[in-house]
């Protein structure tokens, strides 16, 4: 049976199309929200979702994100909690594909053995971790892959083509290009660049490559989906709930929530639509 | 997972990075190849009798070493046990250890043919070595610091200004080493190809562990032959303070095999153990990774990070070198601590007793003396790595030490 990932690029390449995923951070800024986020977001028509699981030094990232990790924290997110938001949205969410991105500190507490059942009982369909190469596979990118969940890869500037087949090895559901060599949120890729990297990855691996770091707008999001296999969106969204958060709309808790959750998905339903242009 | 030979302490780590369950390459995708890059140009190093010669040149004219291995014959009578002796490394050039290790990388990365450095500091000591050494090699110097730690090593930070480093505070998170750390990783990330990060401590991901031991490791080695010179025989202990624990290790390591040596490292115990203010990664911590390595960290049960503490900028991080990690697993290293108030009385009794005033790092190795040497002969001889000078800290200790009525 293919999995809820292979569906959905299967579906987005019948459609002739690149596939749009969205990133945002559990519990941030509390996981109501965040629920109701998920919800704005499938509804916007992404094709999948990567759901930050916070870590208190989250070394890849940039200001944006690293603010998100630490809003959701200080509003008590927790490993155990963000399973339980991914737990729901399955309820709620038969086919849309979930992924989780983090550092592998948390899990590690976690536990790694319990950390891949609660995530195979969630609904959870792959990891990203991005403090595991190839190297450190062995802990827990393995038993997870063995567990039925998408180990994803990440491939970088610096991932010459002698070390593709390293990452290559455990990959599975889709390969994550970081367009630049940086953290998240900075300056996006060029052109030729994301294009050039697609063929050198291509000729290595048949699942699908989207690319992701730096894509802000929509027609950003549109040319990195058209040059690869889909586009990934994170700090760009998690701008507009950090200043849904600082600048609020009304003096109502429940309201100004409500607020960033249309805003957010007023964004993503631009993402969305270009992409399907 | 490593096989431990029984016969040695010295075979750590594997070929993995691991010294037992700890150390490892726990790093973005982006930095995996500059990484192992650094492991193969390190390798080739090691082997080469240019680059040995190389680093001894610059060891002995520049650094000033041997450092001095002192008699503290006024410590002694005090403490009326043991026999003191300090390792000196306070006397190299810019007034501490950290320039041993940071000559061996610099001399590294000119052989890659890098000249743009990174380093991040927490009392600055590493810092000023880096821009000393950048400044020598004819490098860019960019150096990353908690914006508290700014504020309370000012003559540290004019010292690196003046040698022509860029200096960037760095604010998220408590503004203090572990932070600085965070964002000299993300610069590195940024900056991959054209960027060499020297580490300061004795941790990170392989192979810079080891690196910083074996750089580190003059200091031990020194001390050896010196106390053989002296005394005839091997010390009974060891003493170091532990932050990252580069220059506990560069001590310890050429004594792990003498096993009848007792060594102990102090670590920072802040406002005590028990007030949760503290920087004991060994005594109050847990395994977990950050900054590329597996070793114990200040946590909580969720496993994020929790903030460290320590009048001393340079104890204050909540992780330790992962080969200390090991040690304490296994049980050859007595990991111990001392708090800020006792520190400050090691300080200023160092000072009054034999004329050196000692970094705030130290003053915790100092501070645990007493426990050491109130249990031991009068012919046992104990040496205590003295691996900084305290001129930086006299803007903190100072005020602190008139609040008491102590000046």
């Amino acid at each position: 049976m293919a999995g809820r990932i292979d569906t959905a690029f299967a579906k987005a390449k019948a459609e002739n199309r690149g596939s749009l995923g969205v990133f945002i951070t559990a519990g941030d800024p509390d996981a109501a929200t965040t629920e109701a986020l998920l919800d704005g977001l499938v509804d916007a028509g992404v094709d999948f979702i990567e759901l930050g699981m916070p870590f208190s030094d989250p070394m890849a990232d940039g200001p944006a994100i690293q603010a998100a990790s630490l809003r959701a924290l200080k509003g008590g997110m927790s490993l155990t909690a963000t399973l339980e938001i991914a737990r729901n949205f399955r309820q709620r969410h038969p086919d849309m594909p979930l992924v989780l991105m983090g550092y592998y500190n948390p899990i590690y507490i976690y536990g790694n053995d319990r950390f891949i059942a609660d995530s195979v009982a969630a609904g959870v369909d792959g990891l990203i971790i991005v403090d595991l190469p190839p190297e450190e596979d062995s802990e827990l990118c393995i038993p997870a892959r063995d567990a039925g969940l998408n180990v994803v890869r990440l491939i970088t500037p610096t991932s010459h083509d002698q070390r593709l087949p390293a990452i290559l090895a455990q990959a599975s559901g889709f390969v994550y290009y970081v367009s630049v060599t940086g953290i998240t949120g900075m300056a996006s890729a060029a052109a030729t660049s994301i294009s050039d990297a697609y063929q050198r990855i291509r000729k290595q691996t048949d699942l699908p490559i989207v690319t992701g770091f730096g894509i802000r707008t929509p027609e950003q999001a549109a040319e990195s989906a058209r040059l690869s296999d889909g586009a990934v969106v994170g700090s760009a969204v998690v701008d507009i709930i950090a200043d849904g958060v600082a600048n609020p709309s009304s003096p109502d808790v429940a309201e100004n929530r409500a607020a960033i959750v249309r805003k957010v998905a007023a964004f993503v339903g631009e993402l969305s639509a270009a992409i399907r242009a | 997972m490593s096989k431990t030979n029984v016969n040695t302490f010295r075979n750590q780590p594997d070929e993995a990075g691991r010294f037992g369950i700890h150390g490892g390459r726990f790093v973005a995708e982006t930095l995996m190849p500059l990484i192992l890059n650094v492991e193969k140009a390190y390798k080739e190093a090691s082997a080469d009798k240019s680059f040995q010669r190389e680093m001894y040149y610059y060891q002995k004219h520049y650094i000033g070493r041997p450092s001095p291995l002192y008699f503290a014959e006024r410590m002694t009578a005090h403490f009326g046990g043991a026999k003191l002796y300090l390792k000196r490394d306070e006397l190299n050039h810019t007034g501490a250890h950290k320039i041993n290790n940071v000559l061996g990388q610099a001399l590294l990365a000119k052989r890659m043919g890098k000249t743009k450095i990174i380093a991040e500091t927490g009392a600055g000591q590493h810092g000023v070595a880096t821009a000393t050494a950048c400044a020598l090699f004819n490098m860019e110097c960019e150096v990353f610091m908690g914006a508290e730690d700014v504020e309370r090593q000012k003559p540290n930070v004019d010292r690196m200004r003046l040698l022509g480093a860029k200096i960037h505070p760095v604010t998220s998170g408590t503004g203090t080493l572990k932070d600085a750390m965070n964002e000299a990783l993300r610069y590195w990330v940024t900056n991959a190809e054209t960027h060499f990060y020297i580490i300061g401590t004795a941790a990170g991901p392989h192979p810079y562990p080891q690196m910083v031991r074996d750089f580190q490791s003059v200091i031990g080695t020194e001390a050896r032959e010196q106390i053989l010179e002296a005394e005839g025989r091997l010390p009974n202990a060891l003493v170091a303070c532990i932050g990252g624990g580069s220059n506990a290790i560069g001590l310890f390591y050429p004594f792990l095999d003498d096993t009848d040596v007792a060594i102990y490292g102090v670590e920072a115990a802040g406002k005590g153990l028990g007030s949760g203010l503290h920087a004991a990664s060994l005594t109050g911590g847990t395994p977990g990774i950050l900054h590329g390595n597996r070793t114990y960290l200040l946590q909580n049960d969720d496993g994020q990070i929790t903030d460290a503490h320590s009048i001393s900028a340079g104890l204050d991080y909540p992780g330790i070198g992962p080969e200390h990690s090991w040690l304490h697993d296994i049980g050859r290293v007595n990991y111990v601590s001392a708090t800020d108030e006792e520190a400050l009385v090691a300080f200023q009794l160092c000072a009054r007793l034999e004329g050196i005033i000692p970094a705030l790092e130290p003053s915790h190795a100092l501070a645990y003396l007493s426990t050491v040497i109130g249990d031991m002969d009068s012919d046992d001889i104990v040496i205590l790595n003295m691996c900084g000078r305290g001129d930086k800290d006299l803007g903190a200790v100072l005020p602190v030490l008139e609040k008491l009525g102590r000046m």
